[in-house]
């Protein structure tokens, strides 16, 4: 149990958040032979609500499969951040979009605020991938991975013909964790 | 690589084991949390020559599978609470005719639509009582993805073996899971397939209830003619009113089941060799409680747990031996009050205590870890 890592993605229905949890277990399950569980939780509703898929890696077996202290969270919601970050530890980095989430009233844990869905806008030309993006900065702040890893993952899970622009995604959100943990 | 590892979920590993089981047939009617093993295996069957079908209810998917072993299949359905409790009439039918099939009941939160997305533990007296009538049923509850791979294809097994259905009793969080799952070869596993009467056609009966012995559910198409009802039948398979063809009837449908229990029976012991304190949890629970007790063992309390795999039969011999040794035992699960019942009919001279969270969220380590140091200190 020592040295199990919690990584929380959450946001609403439809962003892509279980499949960005599922990319992570992926990377970490299979490309880097850890052992890795992921869950997900969402309501009734097909699209929106509050929606969290979760990782927990580990060298250990895996008992309890959900988060209880989460040491990473991505959130991509003002709500889900509300709702979710409570169980973030205090020693926890969370990090969101600025323009999604804008009321750090109940921030706990080191806030990363970063320009994905600007990056995504202007560089992607659509918000489609701001959930690979989020991942890509996941990876690069917490090192859980090897950037070859996560882009094995990724391309195993990617419909033919936006393999360019999903590793495009993935790279801006490297490219945003190196400025902010620069400045 | 040479092993076939994949990160799956608990739903795509039952479909997965009910491909390596040589499953023939899937009819049934999507829902939450259960749809992904129909929507695979809707990918998978038909590429490899088999039947999936989507029926317009969950009791017409019931008909169709048993239709579909009567004709020789290996027949498999998935299901939630809600269809579980359609399927009800037809499951009966399945015992009464002992036509062997597999039904996943992946559990949700209820009563009636309750919580489809999140989950519960609510259906395990229902996988013994759902329907009416005396009658056995087998019922399997895994507690990893792995586990539901290779139950599923257990519960095959047992089905064809005892001519029953067997229900595999995940929940939501085992069902949606991912985790890292070995593909077995066919060639790795033990796979029972349906057999033939080893005699002629003419002097076939498809039922026997003094034996002992499980007579082959003869393929319909094959040249043996045969009557199925659902009313009390004699051998023939003809109903029949006789006092002991009735009793006969009964209790063969009972002992098939109880009389080969050694067989039937799968369950892991944790820590119980030095344990003060017995946890009793099954699925995803268990997990919990693993966890639970490293924690509390961390503090030193001793604590152990048993795991039953098959759930129905219940492990009566078990936990009355284990009842012997342990005198606190502390049933874990996410229903009012299940299998606890079970366990204080068995357990003599121990006592038991329960906790019982039905909140949606599943029972983490730390609810159950308190509720270990309060028996401890009782």
């Amino acid at each position: 149990m020592s040295d199990r890592i919690e990584f929380r993605f959450s946001g609403s229905g439809g962003q892509g958040l279980i499949l960005a949890g599922i990319i992570l277990a992926d990377a970490a399950a299979i490309y880097e032979n850890k052992n890795a569980v992921q869950t997900q939780s969402y309501g009734p509703e097909a699209r929106g609500g509050s929606s969290k898929s979760e990782v927990i890696i580990s060298n250990d077996p895996i008992e309890y499969p959900k988060a209880t202290k989460v040491n990473y969270m991505v959130s991509l919601t003002q709500e889900a951040f509300n709702k979710y970050i409570n169980d973030v530890k205090d020693d926890g980095i969370v990090i969101v979009d600025k323009e999604l989430v804008t009321d750090f009233s109940k921030a706990k844990g080191k806030l990363y605020v970063l320009d994905m869905v600007k990056s995504a806008r202007e560089e992607l030309g659509k918000l489609l991938g701001l959930n690979i993006i989020s991942l890509g900065v996941l990876v690069e702040i917490s090192g859980i991975v090897s950037h070859d890893s996560i882009e094995k993952a990724l391309m195993k899970r990617v419909p033919k013909g936006f393999e360019d622009y999903n590793k495009k995604a993935l790279e801006i959100g490297f490219r945003l964790a190196k400025e902010v943990k620069k400045g | 690589m040479s092993k076939n590892i994949k990160l799956m979920q608990g739903n795509e590993a039952v479909a997965e084991g009910a491909v390596i089981a040589g499953c023939d047939f899937f009819a049934g009617y999507p829902i939450t949390p259960s749809s992904e093993v129909a929507e695979i295996l809707s990918s998978k069957l038909p590429k490899i020559g088999k039947v999936f079908l989507q029926m317009e209810d969950e009791i017409a998917a019931m008909g169709a599978i048993l239709g579909a072993a009567l004709g020789g299949a290996k027949t498999i359905t998935a299901t939630s609470g809600p269809g579980m409790s359609l399927k009800q009439e037809n499951i009966g039918y399945a015992s009464m005719c002992e036509i062997p099939c597999v039904i996943v009941n992946v559990m949700r939160g209820g009563p009636s639509t309750g919580l489809p997305t999140l989950p519960a533990q609510g259906d395990v007296m229902q996988a013994k009582w759902g329907t009416h009538g005396d009658h056995a049923v087998i019922a399997i509850t895994p507690s990893s993805v792995n586990e539901s791979l290779y139950e599923t294809i257990r519960a095959f097994n047992l089905a064809i073996k005892y001519r029953t259905p067997v229900v595999i009793l995940t929940d939501e969080i085992i069902g949606h899971m991912r985790e890292k799952v070995v593909i077995p070869d066919k060639s790795e596993v033990e796979v029972i397939d349906v057999k033939l009467p080893d005699v002629p056609p003419e002097k076939y009966n498809p039922y026997n209830y003094t034996s002992g012995k499980v007579t082959p559910l003869a393929p319909m198409g094959e040249g043996y003619r045969y009557h199925v009802t659902g009313l009390i039948h004699g051998e023939t398979g003809f109903p029949s009113q006789k006092t002991d063809i009735i009793q006969n009837a009964q209790n063969w449908l009972i002992d098939k089941i109880y009389k080969n229990i050694k067989d039937i029976e799968k369950f892991e012991e944790f820590q119980t060799d030095d344990a003060d304190i017995l946890i009793v949890a099954y699925g995803s629970t268990s997990r919990s409680a693993r966890q639970a007790i490293s924690m509390a063992r961390a503090a030193g309390i001793k604590v152990g747990m048993f795991r039953p795999i098959t759930i129905w039969p219940f492990p009566d011999e078990q936990i009355s031996n284990l009842s012997k040794k342990i005198k606190k035992i502390l049933v874990v699960e996410m229903n009012m009050g299940q299998v606890i019942l079970e366990v204080q009919r068995t357990a003599c001279g121990s006592k038991v205590y329960g906790l019982h969270i039905v909140n949606g969220e599943p029972i983490t380590p730390d609810n159950i870890l308190a509720k270990i140091k309060e028996v401890s200190e009782n």
